[in-house]
């Protein structure tokens, strides 16, 4: 995974609040065996109308939107589901942060081992940055270093993330194999919890 | 200061403890399905690595799996993703409880059923629904797929401690109110994510008089509260229902084991983050109006009135489930008709739950217009059930009496609500879509499913004899 010390990109809004993960990713996509390819369907009930064709009223369907690469979201993002599919479909959909005033604890876990940043703000901060998104492109800068979220007219937040998910994110690094480097205590405590 | 079985369990199984990192738990059980596992054993065969402890995993297909003529699957996708997990247990060494084994079913039915599930033991699976699990008194949690590959690799996870909240359910419970109805009535009252970041543990005199069953139930829809985990203490009844089963230990130990489980329970004096306190003699038959479990009210009640919204967030939120469910503000409970009713899923597809539903079927007959299908939650609950009898009611009353899986829990199998078409539903989600594009999902406890069967349209179990001589 390459690491992510500060991201620029347009954002896009979704002001939407308990956006599940079968909305991220219908149930109908989960059958594929590969991390790839979900793009296609993120929220697919949501983004196409029944005849396959995209729905002009969606959010991500507003011509502002196009390649757009951070998602700002509504309260509870992420609930439900346990399904990976949903950061997979956001990341290969384009979005490498998402940003909201809450997240489901899965979800935002399931976000940070792919490498993608989920933003926690405050409830005036997301509002504000879901009514920049409306009718126009809009961009921010997303520094994972700094725990920082800005726009070019001033607004500047701060976001919390621990040290060690900071550490992860910046470096890409894998954390399967950090674990592997700790043999010694897993063993150890195999043997005494016998 | 007294420790809450939540701290209890969360230290007993600290691996590595260290200042700015999460901790490092060790993981007793892991339980795979076919589903959130694949990517898992492929990211594990990319980088040449094994599953440290096989003895300690356990596999079966629930997801994709067929309810009716279940060794034919007509979608190849499906099949693919039931035939790499075949491969991948061959490949690491998994005991996997495949389609034609009397040991598959729901991954959180099978695995307390053959005692895989314990007290005192972490448990995850990649699936939301692990919170199932906790009704043992054990840390059972969903994660995705990456931290799958996690435990596979390490038999471990970095996990925060999060914090602990308890659900004290006091008083009893009313004639006809069922588990789902408290854990519908504790998601009405207390929204959607009130247990964000927490573990539950349930307790009070209602959750010490359920069986583990019932327990199940409450502590399955943990999630649907945002809860990381629910739990309950190990007492008596939990000790009764391990006993005997398949892969619990017999004679001596299990007596020993069976004391040290008792002194899991909470200290008397155990501090917890937050409190909910619930008074059970109020709850009511539930069902389900909207679109996430929350949007829940009793039977004898009626969807909002936007103007009763305290929110502006929860204003949209009803607004959007008003639109897609097809209700206009103030529609009355018992007003809504259905045309499907699903009695499954992790969350009620346990022999007490046919039971119950059964006992409405009995003698009745399934409305006109009404298709009603009883999945049981594993071929071990479709044996007992038929042994007792309960397929033939079903049968004679218009239900279909299928084989085991998830089913119409989440549709990815062949049993899909079609657009439009109102559902009751002993699942645990009614998500937009979630049991087919446009399908309008009620969540119901088995009994409250049956009698909407019966009558196509939502009656209250406590007055039923009253409503046929009405119809």
């Amino acid at each position: 995974m390459a690491g992510l010390k500060t991201f620029t990109g347009k954002a896009a809004g979704m002001d939407r609040v308990n956006v599940d993960t079968d909305q991220i990713i219908p149930k109908q996509f989960l059958k594929r065996i590969e991390k790839t390819g979900f793009g296609q369907y993120l929220f697919y009930d949501w983004r196409f109308l029944s005849d396959g064709t995209p729905n002009p009223d969606f959010e991500l369907n507003q011509p502002e939107n196009a390649g757009a690469s951070i998602l700002v979201a509504n309260e509870n993002f992420g609930c439900g589901s346990s399904r990976e599919h949903a950061p997979w479909a956001l990341l290969d959909y384009g979005f490498k942060v998402v940003i909201a005033p809450s997240f489901a604890d899965i979800f935002h876990q399931n976000c940070l081992k792919n490498g993608m940043v989920p933003v926690k703000l405050q409830e005036a901060e997301v509002r504000y940055l879901l009514e920049q998104t409306q009718n126009q492109p809009y961009e921010l800068t997303v520094s994972v270093e700094d725990r920082t979220v800005t726009d070019s007219k001033g607004f500047k937040a701060e976001f919390p993330l621990s040290p060690y998910w900071q550490t992860m994110l910046v470096n890409g690094w894998d954390e399967i194999e950090l674990t592997l480097q700790m043999e010694d205590s897993i063993v150890n405590y195999e043997e005494s919890a016998r | 200061m007294g420790k809450t079985i939540i701290e209890k369990l969360w230290e007993n199984h600290i691996v590595h403890q260290e200042e700015g990192k999460p901790d490092l738990l060790y993981i007793d059980l892991h339980l795979v399905h076919e589903v959130t596992s694949p990517q898992a054993f492929s990211g594990l065969r990319m980088k040449n690595r094994s599953v440290r402890r096989p003895d300690r995993t356990f596999a079966t297909v629930d997801h994709n799996v067929p309810t009716v003529n279940r060794f034919t699957i007509t979608d190849p996708v499906a099949q693919n993703q039931m035939e790499t997990l075949r491969k991948n247990c061959q490949e690491f060494g998994i005991t996997l409880a495949d389609i034609d084994s009397p040991e598959q079913g729901i991954v959180h039915v099978i695995g307390p059923e053959l005692g895989l599930t314990k007290p005192g033991m972490t448990i995850v699976c990649g699936d939301s629904h692990t919170s199932t699990h906790g009704a043992f008194g054990s840390l059972a949690f969903g994660i995705g797929t990456s931290e799958v590959e996690h435990v596979l690799a390490t038999q471990t996870l970095w996990q925060a401690k999060p914090k602990t909240l308890k659900v004290q359910i006091d008083g009893e419970l009313g004639e006809g109110v069922l588990a789902k109805d408290v854990i519908l009535y504790v998601l009405a009252k207390h929204g959607v994510n009130f247990g964000t970041g927490h573990i539950i543990e349930y307790c009070g005199s209602v959750i010490e008089n359920m069986t583990m069953e019932e327990r199940m139930t409450v502590c399955n829809m943990s999630i649907e509260g945002g809860a990381k985990a629910g739990l309950v203490a190990p007492d008596d009844t939990t000790i009764e229902y391990l006993r005997g089963r398949k892969y619990v230990p017999a004679g001596e130990e299990f007596e020993a084991l069976s004391t040290q489980w008792k002194k899991l329970a909470s200290d008397e004096d155990a501090v917890y983050d937050k409190e909910i306190h619930i008074d059970g003699s109020e709850i009511a038959p539930m069902v389900s109006w909207g679109t996430n479990p929350g949007q829940t009210a009793p039977v004898t009640g009626r969807v909002p009135f936007l103007n009763e919204c305290k929110t502006e967030n929860d204003k949209r939120a009803v607004e959007s489930a008003l639109a897609y469910m097809g209700f206009s503000e103030g529609q009355k409970i018992s007003d809504i008709e259905i045309q499907k009713v699903f009695i499954g899923s992790c969350t009620n597809s346990r022999l007490e739950d046919l039971r119950m539903a059964a006992e409405i079927a009995k003698g009745r007959k399934v409305h006109k217009g009404v298709q009603a299908i009883v999945v049981p939650g594993s071929q071990a609950v479709k044996v007992l059930a038929e042994a007792e009898g309960l397929d033939q009611i079903f049968l004679e009353a218009g239900f279909e009496w299928r084989d085991s899986g998830c089913s119409m829990c989440l549709s990815m199998n062949a049993d899909v609500v079609p657009a439009g078409e109102h559902c009751a539903s002993t699942s645990n989600r009614n998500f937009e879509g979630r049991q087919g594009a446009g399908a309008r999902t009620h969540l119901v406890s088995p009994a409250m499913a049956a009698a909407a069967a019966v009558h196509g349209r939502f009656v209250d179990v406590r007055k039923l004899e009253a409503a046929e001589a009405v119809h």
